[in-house]
């Protein structure tokens, strides 16, 4: 404990150093533009700014990259909330509430709410991480890919007990997104599968972010062009310091999804293969599923922003875990990073910790830094963010639409994705009208291929044998507490029942 | 000296084309490395290395940014370079599911010997590796012992199916009279953790993946596949010593897809000669066990190429191509 703080202490120290602090700053800086632009993504901003890097020593290489990291995580909220387009495939979770209470005249709220859910997760998380690396990192050892499967059923549990939706709709929503999943290369045996009208485009996969986009970009659009023929008006809101301080307040609304969305978020970045956007996606469920008001969620409930951000920010910061102390990337992200540290000549590995403690321990200390400074920026350029917003909805429709053709494009580099954007688009729009939730497919598309994976891999290792899940006890507790979140909105409407039907014997 | 020559040469070369080829052509965008294999394995480390190196020396007026196309084994990564043909801002880090996968998946139609060949930057090395808490495996015959008794409980790990790993796979069941269960992963780095983490038995990772495993005391070597022991393993036997008739060695070497621009190729060619003749790769060859000791390109590497191709046409036809995708 005492080498901890330290180590802490020196690290801090670190952090402190004017250039480094310089470069936390200016990372954050970047991360809350490439985090907001759809399209861009930390994996962008980290590669491309990768080079800068080779100017200054790799400590402070990687607090910038770090801290620009930590900045996209909070910058993919701001374009979910105020356009509706998920910045990033971390902010998707944050669409579902955030873009209402934007249409609600709450945008700042929203704002107020994903920064400070993001703080707490942020700090969360990097007090897990100095406290617990090296166990944690042996616990990641002990998942398999049973235990990861376990965890995958756990996550699509969060969604089918979601409350108020209903649940053959909801079924029907996940294995439309699991169907399209599938399309591509089968994963195991490389051959192409549901390959639609023999298109060769479709081998290469529907990508996450087509969907996402097509359904948050377009289909979303379409719907509020109908619902309001056009005379949406996002109301001004007017900032000033008593509603700053009123936005201060409503953190006691939020306080617990927040909680829980941190230590989530944490727990599922550390495991390699999983990452922010799970985490993000099933901290939003969990929060939906044990809330005392589930049908709110979706239409404008400041829980459901608070839970998906914290989440990705601890997720952030859960992922530098693997890929610190096994040398496996948590996230795409953390795989660039893991470039960057070969070049600076570490080797992320089980001995990075002692043989490079100024480094690991510089890195652990900006991480708290950048944070305060990440929240600060966030919450003091919340009234240039809402600008947007004053905008006529006449006016930003046609922005709206530029930035999903652009973020497809940029993305993937074909034509192909943007007609295929348009076309979930419309179909997403249908659905909507139709009253089936679109959420569980958007959720089915990110966690279906790892998913799908898992369970082949445990399979084949245990011969077809499908006992092995239940033969694990990691998995075995995963399961049960699936099983749990399956049957709990049965359980809750049937105590509602008792317990209203108590007074009246 | 070896090293030492080639990075004359190679600066001489470079001195007297690298004028002509930048005022030729030179990229007039990022350019997409794609990388066919998922990250935290041996071509991925590769890549990632070479990318940072082109931006740390400033090689390339525009970023390299590396993609990770790692499914079906490579053949969305194929795919996708040969619909790229004529696209000059696309290059690829191949592994030798480069081969195994067209030939396996011949409904893909991808022919690797279309492809532009730039640059062979190494030829890597496959190990045998088990964890350290098996104390009743020390040597290569303790091992193909443990696997017989184990059965198809063996459970032996790889990157992708029908792919080198299970090619090696194959190999040492049909050497041995053996029959193991092979899982495939997204990429060498989770298969070393997952063998860190004894969730498999064994596995035959690159000296890279398990390097820091290895130095860690989690993971042990039993044997090289290789006809010489290796500066970074002088203790661990190789199969030629044993008197086992397998040698396998992974290529390294990138390439564009079919039909690029000569003077693209001429260019690509000397950045990788320049990242080939520089201190930090060649240090990185002998930490991580790649055989660097001259650069093919061209004419030669399309020799290469299509001699590789039927080679493993040949492997595969002899193993089965059922041993290998383990349908």
């Amino acid at each position: 404990m005492e080498t901890v703080i330290t180590a802490l202490g020196s690290g801090l120290l670190e952090a402190f150093q004017p250039l480094n602090l310089f470069m936390i700053f200016a990372g954050c800086l970047a991360g809350l533009f490439v985090g907001c632009m759809p399209g861009l993504g930390s994996v962008n901003g980290v590669a491309i700014l990768l080079p800068v890097t080779f100017l200054v020593p790799p400590t402070t290489a990687i607090i910038f990259l770090a801290a620009l990291y930590y900045g996209a995580m909070y910058g993919g909220a701001i374009s979910s909330i105020t356009l509706g387009i998920p910045g990033a495939s971390t902010a998707v979770a944050t669409v579902f509430d955030g873009r209402p209470m934007a249409q609600q005249g709450k945008a700042d709220k929203a704002l107020m709410a994903a920064a400070i859910a993001s703080f707490i997760g942020g700090s969360v998380s990097i007090v897990l991480f100095t406290l617990f690396a090296p166990p944690l990192a042996a616990f990641a050892l002990k998942f398999g890919p049973q235990e990861e499967f376990a965890l995958m059923l756990l996550a699509f549990a969060t969604f089918i007990g979601l409350g108020g939706d209903d649940i053959p709709k909801t079924i029907f929503s996940i294995l439309l997104g699991l169907v399209l999943a599938a399309v591509g290369f089968d994963i195991i045996s490389g051959r192409p599968r549901l390959i639609f009208f023999d298109m060769v485009e479709f081998q290469r996969g529907i990508g996450f972010l087509v969907l996402a986009i097509g359904v948050y970009g377009v289909g979303e659009m379409l719907w509020t062009l109908e619902t309001t023929k056009g005379t949406v008006q996002m109301h001004k809101v007017n900032i000033g310091w008593q509603r700053m301080k009123e936005n201060f307040k409503d953190v006691k609304i939020y306080i617990n999804s927040t909680w829980l969305g941190s230590f989530l978020g944490f727990f599922v970045g550390t495991l390699p293969a999983a990452g922010a956007t799970p985490a993000a996606l099933m901290s939003y469920g969990l929060s939906k599923t044990f809330s005392k008001d589930p049908d709110s969620y979706g239409k404008g409930n400041i829980s459901g922003v608070a839970a998906p951000e914290a989440a990705n920010n601890a997720a952030s910061t859960g992922s530098m875990l693997p890929m610190i102390t096994l040398g496996i990337p948590g996230s795409p992200t953390t795989a660039i990073l893991l470039g960057g540290m070969i070049i600076w000549g570490l080797r992320p590995g089980p001995l990075l910790f002692t043989e490079s403690p100024d480094f690991v321990w510089g890195l652990i200390g900006s991480m708290y830094v950048a944070n305060f400074v990440t929240v600060i920026l966030n919450i003091a350029l919340i009234p240039v963010f809402i600008r947007v917003l004053a905008m006529p909805f006449t006016m930003l429709t046609p922005v709206i639409f530029t930035l999903c053709v652009l973020g497809v494009f940029a993305t993937t580099d074909r034509m192909f994705d943007n007609w295929l954007m348009l076309i979930i688009g419309v179909m997403a729009y249908f659905l909507r009208k139709l009253n089936y939730p679109v959420a569980p497919a958007v959720l089915a598309i990110v966690l279906g291929p790892l998913a799908e994976r898992s369970l082949r891999q445990s399979l084949i290792s245990s011969q077809g044998d499908a006992m092995t899940f239940f033969e694990r006890p990691i998995s075995l507790v995963c399961i049960l507490i699936a099983l749990l979140l399956v049957s709990y909105p049965l359980i809750a409407k049937m105590l509602k029942k008792r317990n209203a039907q108590q007074p009246a014997q | 000296m070896t090293i030492l020559k080639s990075m004359l040469t190679g600066a001489a070369a470079l001195a007297l084309t690298a004028p002509a080829a930048m005022a030729e052509w030179q990229p007039r965008k990022p350019v997409e490395f794609i990388i066919m294999a998922g990250t935290g394995g041996g071509a991925d480390q590769i890549a990632r290395l070479l990318q940072g190196l082109i931006q740390k020396k400033d090689l390339s007026p525009r970023p390299f940014i590396p993609i990770n196309k790692p499914g079906g084994s490579g053949a969305e990564a194929l795919r996708y370079l040969q619909d790229k043909a004529g696209d000059d801002h696309v290059v690829m880090m191949t592994l030798n599911s480069f081969y195994t996968t067209p030939i396996i998946q011949d409904e893909l139609g991808v022919d690797p010997t279309e492809f532009t060949p730039i640059a062979l930057m190494a030829m890597d090395t496959f190990l045998l590796w088990v964890n350290t808490d098996r104390d009743d495996i020390n040597d290569l015959d303790s091992y193909v012992a443990a696997v017989k008794e184990a059965g198809l409980n063996w459970k032996v790990g790889g990157t992708g199916s029908g792919q080198e790993d299970s090619v090696l796979t194959a190999m040492m069941e049909a050497e041995f009279g053996y029959d193991v269960t092979y899982i495939p992963f997204s990429g060498g780095g989770t298969v070393a953790k997952n063998l860190v983490g004894n969730q498999i038995d064994s596995t035959v990772n690159n000296p890279a993946e398990q390097m820091e495993f290895y130095r860690a005391g989690n993971s042990k070597p039993l044997v090289q596949f290789t006809g010489e022991r290796q500066a970074a393993f002088p203790d661990v036997p190789t199969t030629k010593e044993l008197g086992i008739d397998i040698e396998y060695y992974m290529q390294r070497s990138v390439n564009g897809p079919p039909n690029m621009d000569p003077e693209a190729v001429a260019w690509y060619t000397d950045l990788f000669q320049t990242l080939f003749d520089s201190e930090e790769w060649q240090s990185y060859c002998k930490s991580d066990g790649l055989t660097c000791d001259n650069m093919m390109t061209g004419e030669e590497l399309a020799g290469f190429h299509t001699k590789q191709f039927a080679a493993h046409k040949e492997l595969i036809a002899k193993v089965g191509a059922a041993a290998i995708t383990g349908e």
